[in-house]
């Protein structure tokens, strides 16, 4: 093998690719590829037969772009949510937590240590009516007598930005963790205030974290539909819920697979426009 | 490893009488035969594999075993393989849909699958499912009349009910007084944002066709979109807020839910646990459905048929239904409860009683295949 490698040198780098390649065909490409097959089927279960048809698509669109453009909405809103809450948050544990650092970050990622749906169910007991937070809020007359919290656009924004504020914080943990503290002190060496400081060192030095961040929060939550299933009403169903419908109930699993397409090529579609908004250097780190 | 029992050596023994099936030499002449994989023919397999929904067997408290399975076992020395392993009927058909699609079986001797969904109909239309062998359930002359005949399988060639449920209208009484119509449930401004449905447009839909005046048996497309337009009215104006499967449950008893459209079994417990609770049958109506046994492609049919004749007797199927608060499809399962359990089988919600069988209507089976129909009532849950 050794020799082998030796007298094939240039080959070397393709045989470390090739796990990662096959894993990637496998897992990814052949189930792509099957998904964009039957996309373009038609006819009734289980009878599907390839026609290209493209109306699929069309129809997708046009008939649940409502779910297509609240799913986006309920994403970015729970995006920008994230980033304003864990940054406070981890910029505190990176630069002022000292030894408590790995504690601080273990109390972000201890929901995780519990099944996505049993965490979102414990919103239900968070939000209800007779719970700690509609009290509150009632006390405060935030919210009238009859007034509740669950089962509202809210409730479902608010279990979304829950579910993956652990992808927003720990990107941004490592980014700003990396930062050379020396930078800083040169900052105010050169008569930088706090604020300009934060805003020439530090905010750019974790852009990478900041973008990663997004990303991780923002495609996730797009696709997601148990918390609109569990928190909301028909008023907030999101795309995920129409293909689960799909595939599950209707048995139009090329409606379904086509949805899933479109959604797909609007989270990429997104993801170009934040790219050259933000540099496409920065998407790399 | 001994022979397995054949099926007419099955039949014969059980000639001689229920006696003989507990001789040690019936015992030793069909235990431990076979390996309990896809065994076709006529030969008892060593195994059944049985699928069903969570809690919807006996279970022994303290032992955690199940005693009417481990009783089938030391009749038959048929080990029972239990899964419970149904929590949707659209989910479980997802997972079972695409090897038996192929003609493959799925490991299992029954399955089970429920008359308000379109999945009983189409696994006998795709031939998905094998014939019954009714030479082996002679009890099936215990089925209840109202059974006999459904719609997807008028000569119960292909299932035979596991057991069935009521869909009523649940209130919680801190909140309101009794919910006894769908009028009410749509219209009474105190319940105004509190009001949830099933997901299930067998039980929403036909409770609102029962409450116009229609029939949910015979659906045509205008009494569909009638009780549709009727629930859609009712989401627009904020007062129905959410469709849920049996997670209605939490909501009603801590109170973010004041009345909804709930399952008599689901209820019972809770009535019990909550004295605050209340179910009832709409003064128009209420629907009935029913969970199907069915022998998909694969299993072994004398097992799964020996099996089925054997919850048809009617004291297994009176302990069954004693645990799990459904109602049995057994005739004389009521007076075996008597026996066992007098306060559950005087409770109608469990063996309900002529007059409140009269009130139950069961859903259009042809209907729930309608795809215009599926894809109009996703729309109302906003999907």
């Amino acid at each position: 093998m050794g020799n082998f490698l030796h007298r094939h040198r240039r080959l070397t780098p393709y045989l470390l690719l090739a796990p990662g390649v096959a894993w990637l065909a496998v897992f990814f490409l052949v189930p792509l590829a099957f998904l964009g097959y039957q996309s373009l089927q038609s006819g009734t279960f289980p009878n599907y037969e390839f026609t290209w048809e493209f109306a699929n698509f069309t129809e997708a669109i046009s008939d649940y772009r409502e779910q297509l453009f609240r799913s986006f909405l309920y994403a970015g809103i729970a995006t920008v949510v994230s980033l304003l809450l864990a940054y406070p948050l981890v910029y505190w544990i990176a630069f002022r937590a000292g030894p408590w650092r790995n504690l601080f970050l273990l109390f972000i990622v201890a929901p995780f240590f519990v099944t996505y749906l049993i965490r979102t169910l414990a919103w239900l007991n968070i939000l209800a009516d007779e719970g700690p937070v509609v009290g509150a809020l009632r006390g405060l007359h935030l919210l009238g007598p009859n007034e509740g919290l669950l089962y509202t656009t809210l409730a479902v924004v608010a279990g979304i930005t829950y579910n993956f504020f652990p992808f927003m914080a720990l990107p941004l943990y490592v980014s700003l963790e990396q930062i050379d503290a020396r930078l800083l002190e040169a900052a105010k060496d050169l008569y930088a205030s706090p604020v300009r400081a934060f805003l020439k060192v530090t905010l750019p030095l974790s852009a990478p974290g900041i973008v990663a961040g997004t990303l991780l929060t923002f495609i996730p939550a797009a696709g997601d539909f148990i918390n609109a299933e569990l928190l909301g009403t028909p008023k907030q169903q999101m795309i995920g819920n129409v293909i689960q419908a799909k595939f599950l109930e209707s048995l139009d699993y090329p409606t379904a697979a086509s949805l899933s397409f479109v959604l797909m090529a609007a989270i990429l579609v997104a993801l170009l426009v934040y790219a050259r908004a933000v540099g496409s250097e920065r998407l790399t780190g | 490893m001994t022979r397995p029992l054949t099926r007419r050596q099955l039949l014969e023994r059980a000639a001689l009488g229920g006696a003989a099936l507990t001789l040690p030499g019936f015992l030793a002449a069909c235990g431990g035969g076979g390996d309990g994989g896809d065994a076709g023919g006529d030969e008892l397999a060593a195994v059944l594999r049985f699928a069903n929904w969570p809690l919807y067997i006996d279970i022994d408290e303290e032992t955690k075993k199940r005693p009417t399975l481990d009783e089938f076992t030391r009749r038959t020395g048929v080990a029972v393989d239990y899964f419970e392993e149904i929590n949707d009927n659209a989910e479980y058909f997802a997972k079972v849909q695409g090897p038996l699609s192929q003609g493959r079986g799925i490991d299992r001797d029954i399955f089970v699958f429920t008359d308000n969904s379109r999945f009983p109909g189409l696994l006998i239309d795709e031939g998905w499912v094998q014939k019954l062998d009714k030479e082996l359930i002679p009890n099936i002359s215990n089925l209840i009349e109202a059974q006999a005949s459904p719609p997807f399988d008028p000569e119960r060639e292909y299932s035979l009910p596991w057991q069935s449920g009521m869909t009523g209208i649940a209130w919680n009484e801190e909140l309101t007084g009794p919910v006894t119509s769908i009028e009410q449930l749509f219209e009474d401004a105190k319940l105004k944002g509190k009001v949830s449905m099933l997901m299930e447009q067998a039980d929403s839909v036909g409770l609102v066709m029962l409450a116009n005046g229609d029939d949910p048996a015979e659906v045509s497309d205008e009494t569909y979109d009638r009780a549709i337009d009727r629930v859609q009215a009712a989401v627009d104006s904020g007062q129905v807020v959410r469709f849920t499967g049996n997670d209605f449950a939490q909501p009603l008893t801590q109170g973010e839910l004041a009345a909804c459209v709930a399952w008599s079994g689901d209820m019972i417990q809770l009535l019990a646990d909550n004295p605050k609770l209340k179910w009832g049958v709409p003064k128009d109506g209420g629907m009935i459905w029913t969970d199907n046994m069915f022998i998909p492609t694969g299993g072994s049919v004398p097992t799964a048929s020996t099996y089925m004749n054997y919850v048809y007797e009617p004291p297994v199927a009176a302990k069954i239904a004693a645990y799990v608060n459904y109602v049995p499809p057994v005739q004389g399962a009521k007076e075996e409860l008597l026996k066992i359990d007098p306060e559950i089988a005087n409770n109608t919600l469990i063996i309900p009683d002529d007059e409140l069988l009269a009130q139950l209507h069961q859903y259009d089976s042809a209907a729930l295949a309608n795809d215009e129909h599926i894809s109009k009532w996703q729309t109302v849950l906003g999907q």
